[in-house]
């Protein structure tokens, strides 16, 4: 495996982790895009923006892009953050020269009123499904308790409202504004060439015009709240949690990832123990996210709601005889081999490194190899969970639970 | 270049056990990691009718405590040796799969067949198991496409192969430990057992390993099936949501058949992409779903073509109608150019799957069961490049797709196609 990287005139950087011995190679286009970067008026436009993208260009209709990456028997898609909006495709070898010009040309989209508002009404129908599915959008209104006027609180999707009124003319200006080569990469993993890559993209992206932008990377003022919300159709009581964590910039978020892992791993955890294996919830597990400025830990709960206060009081029991007592080395060895596995185990499919070395670059412009990764997760001390666990206590949270339960008993 | 060409020519081992379990093997020196997939034939279709929800039970019962080990040091055992599993119930079998660095597959391997062969079956721990198996059960409550799949299949096959994994809360409520250990004795067995292995491994020392762990279990008689007719439920079913989930199935050809690959790939034209059908004229074209797929389905001896899409209720009965329209146009037949897409993406799969062992241990357990053999990707491969346009359209002009079974969930119930004869 070899890193390479090279940075185009405009600012467009080109970063590899080529492996000759791979069947095949992950590319894509990272954005330094998302919810935080939107106002009121136009949110949920950068998740939009990442469905226009596939609908076509100067040169190519919506149906082409479609067939073209199908004829490539390319696995391709998007996701949009709270601060990425990531483009990606996976394909054999041969296929990278017209995969790289289908993936490069969609990023300059011509975002036509037809396809804009026919897709609209497909975004409209993906945050009803997602209204309709757990936790009934309150993943995103917890931020909003959590953070408040933060943008990491911006909701990705946006809501029915904020979309169904945003114009097209509105989002080209959005897209104007953020899609420049400076605020956006080039990431690739696999059986990459990658002489041949940074020839083609200079040739098809050389002449995108630099624009200098600055993210407003705000530090993150949280503030400890509570809510409970009605919700008579549900069968099970839904409760999430948040917590402040290291943010992407810290050498903690290692630890931070271990802490997540020995408390709240979906097996073998301290909540698995106590609540999963008993029966007494569905699940309950704790998750460590990282963003420039501000991270979180978010724990979920779901249980039978006659059972949900008590079940919730159990959790943060367990959070707080951990911050008093601490965690023992054998937990911490058990869960560094777990982690230590999960990433060999993903690392041998090119599309995961993508988005590892994709994902590095994004929040530290550094690339971390598979053997880095290992050493680190190794060389992290209960000293250092014990550290972070102090500065970022997981009994300091945000909670909102949603359910059949009209009020939550004794609200805090 | 063609499919055939491109697969690495791995080979696939097999070895068979004095008493009818199978090993398949497929190792290689190209990857740092191993993964196994246990299968034992004790499959939900197996649930005693007044216990429906005992393989679920049994298999959430038998990780607690096996061998040497209790239930805690079952689990941490295997997180320590970097352990990734799952298990799930299927129709036929209870699948243990788990995937690590490959210097572990061995003391893996030895935890997996205390836990088939040597579980505790705690008293105590009964209960917990119950709650475990009937929070699953509500949890499904709150996911109305999940809910809505259930119904669909409860009415396409007939019973017991339409029966939903998890069960139902009277069948694990009334089970007792004594029906948990039957249910055990009587479906974790070696025959019918295969165990799948892929990744960095020796083949003789592996083969010598499972001699040694598993050649003393006894062969138990397996219990014939008694198939009853479907379901006959009303298909709609009234839920609180913003969102109409739809459902249609037709009958298609199981794994085995030989004109299974033609019937998989007619699928993969109506959904296998997004140039295909179900996707350009149900999303593309009217924006009617985020949502719409269809997936053959295949059990051993029956198999059927689910198709899926949620929608807002006031758009739903439009839905269902070009969606079922769709549906009943691909008897028409398929275009040489949609076939070509649909080689492409077939052809990057397989190279892809080779990627991951935990997808080739299954994938070649999986051959195992249905066809009694390991088709090396290479022979798939080959298949693939000959199927022609001409193929899939005289399988598709013998079976059009009809005889449908449907099933809506939501705020109101729609008018449901009838069929032209």
């Amino acid at each position: 495996m070899k890193f390479r990287s090279q940075t185009l005139d405009n600012g467009l950087e080109v970063v590899a982790e080529c492996n000759d011995a791979a069947h095949s190679l992950g590319v894509g286009f990272f954005v330094r895009t998302g919810a935080r970067d939107e106002t009121d008026e136009v949110a949920g436009v950068s998740h939009f923006l990442e469905h226009m993208v596939f609908k076509g260009t100067p040169r190519r209709s919506a149906d082409d892009v479609n067939r073209e990456f199908d004829e490539l028997g390319a696995h391709y898609n998007a996701f949009t953050s709270e601060e990425n909006t990531v483009y990606y495709a996976a394909v054999l070898p041969e296929y990278q020269e017209p995969c790289v010009d289908l993936i490069a040309d969609i990023m300059r989209p011509s975002l036509r009123e037809g396809d804009f508002e026919m897709e609209k009404k497909v975004i409209l129908e993906e945050i009803q499904m997602y209204a309709d599915q757990p936790p009934f959008g309150m993943d995103e209104k917890i931020k909003e308790l959590h953070f408040g006027e933060h943008p990491l609180a911006r909701s990705v999707l946006g809501s029915l409202e904020s979309v169904g009124s945003l114009s097209a003319a509105q989002m080209q200006s959005y897209f104007d504004s953020r899609y420049s080569p400076g605020n956006m990469f080039v990431g690739a993993a696999g059986r990459i060439d990658f002489d041949a890559l940074v020839r083609q993209v200079e040739q098809l992206c050389g002449d995108w015009s630099p624009q200098s932008l600055v993210r407003e990377v705000p530090a993150a003022d949280s503030q400890p709240n509570f809510q409970c919300v009605h919700r008579a159709s549900a069968t099970q009581q839904y409760c999430l949690q948040l917590a402040d964590a290291p943010a992407s910039e810290s050498d903690d978020r290692y630890a931070a990832k271990l802490l997540a892992t020995v408390f709240g791993d979906d097996s073998g955890s301290r909540l698995y123990w106590e609540l999963v294996d008993s029966g007494l919830t569905e699940s309950a597990s704790l998750g460590h996210y990282e963003y420039l400025g501000a991270g979180m830990f978010f724990s979920w709960l779901s249980c039978d709601p006659d059972e949900a206060h008590a079940n919730l009081g159990r959790m943060v029991d367990l959070q707080a005889k951990v911050e008093r007592d601490g965690f023992t080395a054998e937990e911490l060895r058990q869960a560094q081999s777990k982690l230590k596995a999960r990433v060999v185990l993903g690392s041998e499919r090119p599309r995961n490194r993508l988005f590892n070395v994709g994902g590095n670059w994004m929040q530290r412009r550094e690339y971390r190899s598979v053997a880095d990764d290992l050493e680190t997760v190794d060389q992290v001390t209960l000293d250092d969970i014990h550290r972070v666990l102090a500065k970022f206590p997981l009994t300091r949270h945000t909670t909102i639970t949603i359910g059949p339960l009209e009020q939550w008993p004794d609200t805090p | 270049m063609s499919a055939a060409s491109q697969v690495q020519q791995r080979v696939a081992q097999i070895h068979r056990l004095a008493n009818g379990m199978v090993l398949v093997g497929e190792p290689t020196r190209a990857v740092q990691s191993a993964a196994l997939t246990l299968m034992v034939p004790c499959g939900y279709t197996t649930d005693p009718p007044d216990r429906l929800g005992l393989s679920s039970l049994l298999c959430d019962m038998i990780l607690r405590g096996a061998g040497a080990r209790d239930s805690r040091a079952l689990i941490n055992d295997l997180e320590i040796l970097g352990v990734e599993r799952g298990e799930s119930v299927g129709a036929s079998h209870t699948s243990f799969s788990a995937a690590t660095v490959a210097s572990n597959l061995d003391e893996g391997l030895a935890i997996y067949a205390d836990i088939v062969r040597a579980p505790h079956f705690p008293e105590d721990q009964l209960d917990a198991g119950k709650l475990v198996c009937l929070q699953e059960l509500r949890g499904v409550e709150d996911e109305p496409s999940q809910k809505l799949m259930v119904a669909l299949r409860d009415r396409a096959y007939p019973s017991p192969w339409g029966r939903s994994s998890h069960g139902g809360e009277q069948g694990i409520n009334d089970s007792r430990r004594a029906d948990v250990t039957t249910q055990w004795s009587q479906g974790y067995r070696p025959n019918g057992a295969i165990l799948g292995v892929a990744g960095n491994f020796d083949w003789q020392a592996i083969v010598d390993r499972v001699e040694a762990v598993f050649s003393d279990w006894k062969m138990v008689d397996a219990t014939p099936t008694v198939e009853l007719p479907s379901s006959t439920s009303d298909p709609h079913t009234s839920f609180d949501s913003n969102q109409c989930h739809i459902g249609i199935a037709f009958p298609s050809v199981p794994y085995r058949n030989p004109e299974y690959l033609r019937a998989w790939a007619a699928v993969g034209v109506l959904s296998g992409g997004m140039s295909s059908r179900l996707f350009t004229e149900v999303r593309e074209k009217r924006g009617l779903c985020y949502t719409v797929s269809a997936s053959l389905q295949t059990q051993r001896d029956r198999a059927q073509v689910l198709c899926y899409a949620g929608t807002s209720a006031e758009r739903a009965q439009e839905t269902l109608d070009v969606t079922h329209a769709e549906v009943v146009r691909l008897g028409a037949g398929v275009e040489t150019g949609e076939l070509n897409r649909l080689k492409a993406r077939i052809k990057s799969g397989l190279i892809m799957q080779q990627e991951s062992t935990s997808a080739r241990s299954a994938a070649i357990a999986r051959d195992w069961y249905h066809l009694g053999r390991v088709r090396p990707l290479e022979e798939v491969g080959g298949l693939v490049d000959d199927l022609t346009a001409e193929d899939i359209n005289s399988y598709l002009a013998d079976h059009p797709p009809g005889d449908f079974t449907f099933a809506t969930l939501g705020p109101q119930p729609l008018d449901l196609p009838r069929e032209i004869s």
